[in-house]
């Protein structure tokens, strides 16, 4: 093992050289008489000398590379190092040249020094591959070309990626931009950048300036750096020498420490919301067929399943439109999952009305059915289902607090559809049947109404809710045969805690468990937490064997 | 397509049973103990098609001691106390020469007494936490310190990680790799808060707060990475929602020790970009016998962009292995064969040898790859060699002076401070 790791440092050093000799040879004429008596200076003189190291050099040495093209301004570098970071960099052609090509299967190249567009056969091409550390090096390099960007937010992003990594070079770029920088909010992130780099000026006072311009930031930067400055070494001395520093970064962590208590907290029960939102979606469709029928469908989780499989088959049929796809994806799982649902009502439940251990057993065996198709039709492994643009990324409110849009949306979606689905039961003629027949079958029926057809349309309604939230569930998790396996049990456990037969109940008593598990799980890790809510779910109900809001009056009874 | 390929399977299941009345003695019969149906059928049923591939191979160059080849094929069912009750049904009925089976520790840990008692051979090909050796079983899939261990010492050396998320699902596997990691680490001068472990239920889909919580542990200043032994279903949650948090490879790379090609088939591999798998084998590495393999494999299965991956090489490998071990000991009896296996050498698939050690693990070497957006991976380092599989982790404590040697010691557990064998099917 010793003997290998020689080995590699001494062919790494080798490389090094080799590199160092590329880059001397490959200079132009007068670059190469400067440079040849000059060995300790290996930048390279200009971008084709940077080129001709780039394919044979290891990451290390790329890493320099980038850094050194970066410095040299010149602004072909800035197609050479997107190209880099696209994968679109080759080495190629009769000469092992760098060339940038978008399509390496025809062999269509361009030369980076002259632009000039050429053919070569697409064998000789081979991708100049980057990591990790070579893409992080390329976006700080790229952003000094953003940095005077007409479009404002190009800039803004351009300095928060030069401020990923600070150097004296990317300080001054930073200097002079910010004298000639017109946007506050771009202003405003160069000067709290410089500040950070104040911070360790061997001038008290420059110092004492830079924690005063930081004082009201959240960034964790400054928090890192500030408590740094606090901190006692072996010795006893403080990481700031100065009193006066020390005293004005001591009045900053106070209030960044207080701040971010109160932002972690509101992080908490939007993350408890978003939670207990997904949890009532998964129970809004349940809390129609258990909590209004009284029926125990087993195979609730798999109507939701079909409801995400539609998406993924939505998807499929228009590739080109995945933004618009959930969109059309949404009536077309509440049609899929509501005509299953009639069936299974028709053909399984209807005949089993008043046996609920046989409707049970029946609609488990269904549900086995159900996935066992889904696994033939579309195979045993996960689909999928791509995560259109406007649901991706987070809302960032401010440095430590931000949600993801799927979350917000999904929190939002869910108090939509359960609205939707209050106004169908309260104001909609089939709404008064369904608490009609609910209420008194007997009665419904010498009333005229047709209580079969209410059975199916309600049951329907439940299924189709189902598929809806099988759409919302193909965004937070896999769409694979087991999805709903994996929300029914918590289906049910919503329901019977909010009080069967009670929609504000589901809606309330989803969202209180979702928030207690969040509230629970940092201080006992998510699986203690989770064994926590169904303990005490089940001394619950225990105390309060129909839930939260129990059924009142003669429906009670039935 | 499921009648047409219970069709398939029904029409030589009938023809072998009907000559094997009439020839059992004529065809060497092989076990593949690998669940068909339930939760693990996505991975292992890959495996099972394999070790037909292979089957399939040896028969069209004249079989093995003059005899064909004859496939065994049983589903467990991803049900463990069933491979144990399969694993006798192929021993004793049917009385198979080798079993290639097992993907789960727990399956392997519930056939072991039975491969034990009835002196069977099966070669395990999946990766796991090692603590231990069995007599009767071959490990071709990666121990700790051949995929754990490396991938650690590539982040703490050449990206300079000073913090350590160990992230992992709750069962066995990743509670001891990440054992044994804290333990690799604690040596290596991490302090103790620059390490956080945390485990979370299988199929785990609400990440939202643990992601935030390596968020905050990541911002602390220091360069931070993820060892993940996130199993299965519940890493693609958790990469979106990485992704959704905007906490890219570049900032927090995360290292997953089950995250191969076949995985990622199952998901879109955009926002996974850069993040690092550890594995002995990757699918795009150019190799002459890599590419040939791939090509026959997309012939046997007829279809061109079906994934190989590391648990696949290594059934290969174990497959090559027991064929020269039965070559050599001119018999297919198990006990000769395993008499016969340590020392033998094989070539692997991206151009090393893979050696049968005396404590019945294979030489290997390591690769770390960054996803690519095709779902493939790009090596961006490898061992320099091949790594030997260590039964016993030397980390831990309580097991560094636990050795296993089946040529001279004749013991899966023997400690050299002691000199006292325990365990693991010693006679």
């Amino acid at each position: 093992m010793g003997c290998f790791a020689t080995l590699a440092r001494l062919t790494r050093g080798l490389t090094t050289v080799g590199v160092l000799a590329a880059l001397l040879l490959a200079g132009n004429p007068p670059a190469r008489a400067d440079a040849a008596p000059d060995a300790a200076a290996p930048a390279p003189a200009n971008l084709s000398a940077a080129l001709a190291a780039l394919p044979t050099a290891d990451y290390p040495t790329k890493q320099t590379l980038i850094r050194q093209m970066g410095e040299l301004h010149d602004p072909r570098v800035r197609a050479v190092l997107g190209a880099l970071l696209e994968g679109h960099l080759y080495a190629g052609g009769e000469d092992g040249r760098v060339l940038i090509s978008q399509d390496a299967e025809q062999g269509i190249v361009t030369d980076p020094l002259t632009g000039a567009a050429s053919r070569v056969p697409p064998d000789s091409l081979t991708r100049i591959g980057v990591n990790n550390q070579l893409r992080k090096a390329l976006r700080v390099a790229l952003a000094q070309f953003d940095l005077s960007d007409p479009d404002a937010g190009k800039r803004l992003a351009a300095v928060h990626e030069m401020l990923r990594a600070v150097d004296a070079d990317s300080l001054g770029l930073l200097r002079v931009r910010m004298a000639q920088e017109k946007s506050a909010a771009v202003k405003r992130e160069i000067r709290a950048g410089l500040a950070l780099a104040d911070l360790d000026s061997s001038d008290a006072d420059v110092r004492l300036a830079a924690v005063k311009t930081l004082s009201g930031s959240l960034n964790t930067d400054v928090y890192n750096r500030l408590s740094a400055m606090m901190q006692r070494s072996a010795d006893g001395s403080f990481g700031e020498s100065d009193e006066r520093v020390r005293a004005a970064a001591r009045v900053s962590l106070n209030t960044i420490d207080r701040q971010r208590s109160l932002y972690s907290m509101v992080q908490t029960l939007l993350f408890g919301l978003s939670q207990g939102s997904v949890l009532v979606l998964a129970a809004i469709g349940l809390a129609i067929t258990f909590g209004v029928m009284g029926v125990i469908n087993m195979a609730h989780g798999e109507l939701m399943m079909l409801g995400a499989y539609t998406t993924y088959v939505v998807q499929q049929l228009m590739p080109q439109h995945i933004g618009a796809s959930i969109l059309v994806a949404i009536p077309a799982a509440f049609f899929v999952s509501g005509l299953a649902g009639v069936a299974i009502e028709r053909g399984i439940v209807r005949h089993l009305y008043g046996r609920p251990l046989e409707t049970l057993l029946a609609t488990f065996g269904l549900s086995l059915i159900l996935q066992q198709a889904v696994r033939d039709i579309f195979s045993a492994n996960n689909r999928p289902v791509e995560t259109p643009a406007w649901l991706a990324g987070s809302l960032d409110i401010n440095e430590v607090l931000s949600i993801t849009y799927n979350r917000l949306y999904i929190i939002v979606f869910t108090f939509a559809l359960f609205l939707v689905l209050l106004a169908v039961l309260k104001r909609t003629r089939l709404g008064l049947e369904v608490r009609a027949v609910s209420q008194n079958r007997a009665m419904a029926k010498a009333m005229g109404i047709r209580t079969e057809w209410v059975d199916a349309m309600t049951f329907g309604l439940g299924s189709g809710i189902a598929g809806i939230a099988g759409v919302a569930l193909s965004q937070l998790t896999n769409v694979g045969p087991n999805l709903g396996q994996s929300y029914i049990v918590d289906s049910f456990m919503v329901v019977v805690f909010g009080g069967v037969g009670n929609l504000w109940g589901t809606q309330l008593g989803g969202n209180a468990l979702g928030i207690v598990n969040k509230v629970l799980e940092p201080y006992s890790g998510a699986v203690l937490a989770k064994i926590f809510v169904l303990v005490f779910l089940i001394l619950f109900i225990q105390r309060r064997p129909r839930g939260l809001f129990p059924q009142r009056g003669r429906a009670a009874e039935g | 397509m499921k009648m047409r390929k219970l069709f398939e399977w029904a029409v030589p299941a009938t023809l072998i049973v009907a000559s094997s009345l009439a020839s059992a003695a004529d065809t060497i019969k092989v076990g593949v103990l690998h669940s068909l149906s339930g939760t693990m059928a996505i991975s292992e049923t890959t495996l099972k098609d394999t070790v037909l591939m292979m089957i399939d191979e040896q028969n069209k160059k004249g079989g093995l001691l003059g005899k064909k080849l004859e496939a065994v094929v049983v589903d467990p069912a991803s049900n463990w106390p069933l491979f144990a009750e399969k694993a006798a049904e192929l021993l004793e009925k049917d009385k198979v020469a080798v079993v290639f089976g097992c993907w789960t520790s727990v399956s392997r840990k519930s056939v072991l007494p039975v491969f034990e008692k009835d002196n069977g051979l099966l070669f395990y090909p999946v990766q796991y936490e090692g603590e231990e050796s069995s007599k009767n079983v071959i490990y071709t899939g990666a121990a700790p310190n051949q995929q754990a261990i490396p991938a650690v010492e590539y982040l703490m050396k050449d990206v300079g990680v000073k913090r350590w998320v160990l992230e992992g699902t709750d069962y066995v596997y990743p509670r001891t790799t990440n054992k044994i990691l804290e333990a690799f680490l604690l040596q290596k001068g991490v302090k103790p808060e620059d390490i956080m472990i945390n485990y979370t239920p299988f199929g785990f889909s609400d990440w939202t707060s643990e992601v935030t919580k390596i968020k905050a542990f990541g911002s602390a200043g220091k360069k931070t990475a993820v060892v993940s032994t996130i199993n299965g279903d519940a890493n693609v949650p958790f990469y979106k929602e990485l992704g959704n948090q905007k906490i890219s490879a570049e900032d927090i790379p995360v290292v997953a020790f089950s995250v191969g090609e076949e995985e990622l088939s199952g998901l879109d591999a955009k926002p996974l970009v850069g993040h690092l798998a550890a594995w002995n084998y990757f699918m795009s590495i150019d190799t002459p016998a890599n590419k040939s393999w791939i090509a026959t494999w997309h012939t046997f299965t007829k279809n061109p962009k079906r994934t190989f991956n590391d648990p696949m090489e290594a059934t290969v490998i174990g497959f090559s292995l027991w064929v020269k071990a039965v070559q050599k000991a001119n018999s297919t009896d198990p006990e000769k064969v395993i008499a016969a296996l340590p020392g033998l050498e094989v070539a692997n698939l991206t151009g090393g040898i893979a050696k049968v050690l005396p404590n019945h693990h294979i030489t290997k070497p390591v690769y770390i790859g960054e996803v690519r957006a095709d779902g493939q991976f790009d090596v961006v380092w490898k061992t320099p060699g091949t790594v030997p599989g260590e039964a016993w982790s030397h980390y831990l404590p309580a097991d560094k002076d636990i050795v296993a040697d089946w040529v001279t010691l004749k013991c899966g557990n023997y400690n050299t401070a002691t000199k006292v064998c325990s365990g693991q099917n010693y006679k």
